[in-house]
């Protein structure tokens, strides 16, 4: 279970390049949630994410994970409950370092780290099963570091890396744009799978309203710091992209003018 | 300009070359591993050698002294990690501000004396250069193999560790390292101390080297310490892959460092002039990378115009 409660947040209060991001955001969200968001530019999506992942402290509101109060708690403190993705494809992995260095990184978060080994035998076979199902070839790639990998590759391991406790929320901000529409596609099938097998409760931010469609069974819409557009179940299935967008134009008063959402 | 002058003296050379390698590999661990250039190690590369010699002038145990030594570089280290982490002052200025307190910091220690000197034949030392060219157990380049074998053994055995693993990912990728549940802080501040806690091993063992400590012994250390580990990525960078031979690279690296300085001298640069030497070469092989990366950019932005 996911709680959040009136969160604001403004970025450089008091001068002249204030940005009210978040205005008041309350959203609950039930285990094995898959919400899908969407807005323009600046709408507020990646820093909801950020506030939930305490990226900085918030200005106003509650943080609730699984009933427990992370408000206060800073971002690695709050690792335990998360899994995270980004759109930057180099901000996921550490790129010197090697990809089961990466995995057991990933396999320890929110252990305390003492002077066991860092990684340890039957790991190995564990990631290497993993990385089989990713089917990149990766699982012979164990001790390569991981700034060899391409842009899609370091997702794909991300993703794995994120999903590899079972969080208890997963974070999406956009983890697919910076990939090419092929690579794109594949990353999303795969993360799609790995959340419905298990169930993971996920926000996934896009830009591509047919994303935001397809996968998931709520669909959230910002503006403005905002959640203007709140669609689950039955209603999110029977969506269209012109639904949203003529959704869009009634809420904020304005079209969505993005050439991204308008292409795809 | 005879080459038996050059000869005998570079049994000292390479002594020297493996002590500063010590400090090297401290340098080495935030330079490269935690990505922060630590200027402290300036401070630090005299507080070791002033806190060993003073507790043996006052007689203290040999390696009571050492450990001492060690101890004051990691609270060197813990002081510039807070400078840093709790306080927010970016790394290098961290690092200069603990480096000065230190300078007075070492005064205090020596009893506010500029230098203090330590007889081997009084004292029970580790390392002296009087034994460099005896053949036996004292000679101190075997001592500093011995030293610096352990040390490599023991970081490379910490850095496989799920701490060390976590130092390697906080250097690599802070970002990574937070959403993994990494402290980065935290694991700023360990590496810095363990660093300084490296390098004032290495000022300890270079002050039974000279029989002496200097307050300025330190001075330029940094840019010594960055010439080893250049030294090293330059030569032993393509086939050094493994994490303990990169120490042992960054080590060799000092012992070139020295080696070249011996030679230079005996080619008849003044002495004086060496600090200059030392850095313009650091400057320019720091360059190296970068000029690379401009020119394999222009070349690859000429292709796309010829296409």
């Amino acid at each position: 279970m996911l709680d959040l409660v009136n969160l604001r947040k403004t970025f450089n209060p008091n001068t002249i390049n204030q940005k009210i991001a978040l205005d008041g955001v309350s959203l609950h969200l039930d285990d094995g949630d898959f919400v899908t968001m969407i807005g323009g530019n600046g709408a507020g999506k990646s820093t909801l994410l950020n506030a939930i992942a305490g990226v900085w402290p918030i200005d106003d509101g509650k943080v609730i994970i699984d009933g427990n109060d992370v408000t206060s708690l800073s971002e690695h403190q709050r690792a335990p409950w998360l899994g995270r993705v980004f759109q930057d494809p180099m901000r996921g992995t550490a790129a010197t370092m090697q990809i089961i260095e990466n995995l057991a990184l990933a396999k320890r978060r929110g252990q305390k780290r003492g002077l066991k080994p860092g990684v340890t035998k039957p790991e190995k076979d564990e990631y290497k099963a993993l990385l089989a199902t990713l089917g990149l070839g990766l699982e012979d790639r164990l001790t390569s570091k991981v700034g060899v990998l391409s842009g899609g590759q370091r997702q794909a391991l991300t993703l794995l890396m994120a999903t590899l406790n079972k969080p208890k929320l997963l974070l999406l901000d956009e983890h697919t744009a910076a990939l090419d529409p092929r690579t794109a596609e594949k990353v999303l099938q795969l993360s799609n799978q790995i959340i419905t097998e298990n169930r993971l409760m996920t926000m996934m931010v896009t830009h591509n309203m047919k994303d935001a469609i397809r996968f998931g069974n709520r669909l959230i819409m910002m503006n403005e710091g905002r959640i203007i557009l709140d669609i689950k179940g039955e209603d999110k299935a029977k969506l269209t992209v012109r639904d949203l967008m003529d959704e869009f134009a009634k809420a904020s008063g304005e079209e969505l003018a993005n050439d991204r959402a308008l292409l795809s | 300009m005879n080459i038996s002058s050059l000869l005998s003296a570079l049994p000292g050379a390479i002594a020297q070359g493996l002590i500063w390698g010590v400090m090297a590999i401290g340098v080495y661990l935030t330079y490269k591993v935690l990505d922060i250039a630590d200027l402290t190690v300036d401070g630090t590369m005299a507080t070791g050698g002033a806190v060993c010699v003073m507790m043996m002038l006052n007689g203290a145990n040999l390696w009571l002294a050492l450990l001492c030594a060690v101890l004051a570089g990691m609270i060197a280290g813990l002081v510039t990690g807070l400078f840093h982490t709790a306080m927010g002052i970016p790394a290098i200025l961290a690092g200069i501000l603990t480096q000065l307190s230190l300078y007075s910091i070492n005064l205090a220690i020596m009893g506010f004396k500029a230098n203090q000197g330590i007889n081997v034949r009084n004292y029970h030392l580790l390392v002296t250069s009087r034994n460099v060219k005896v053949l036996g157990l004292n000679n101190p380049i075997l001592v500093m193999i011995i030293v610096t074998a352990i040390l490599i053994g023991v970081l490379y055995w910490y850095f496989g560790r799920e701490i060390g693993a976590a130092l390697r990912a906080t250097g690599s990728n802070e970002h990574m390292a937070r959403a993994q549940g990494i402290n980065v802080n935290r694991c700023k501040i360990i590496g810095l101390m363990i660093s300084n806690g490296i390098v004032a091993l290495a000022s300890a063992l270079y002050a039974q080297y000279q029989g002496a400590v200097d307050v300025n012994m330190g001075r330029g250390g940094i840019v010594i310490g960055l010439a080893a580990v250049i030294i090293s990525s330059v030569i032993f960078g393509k086939i050094f892959h493994n994490f303990a031979l990169k120490l042992l690279g960054v080590s060799l690296g000092a012992v070139i460092y020295y080696i070249v300085i011996q030679i230079v001298l005996w080619l008849g640069l003044n002495t004086n002039m060496l600090k200059l030497l030392s850095a313009l070469v650091v400057a320019i092989f720091l360059a190296i990378p970068y000029w690379k990366g401009k020119l394999s950019k222009s070349k690859s932005s000429k292709e796309v115009r010829n296409a």
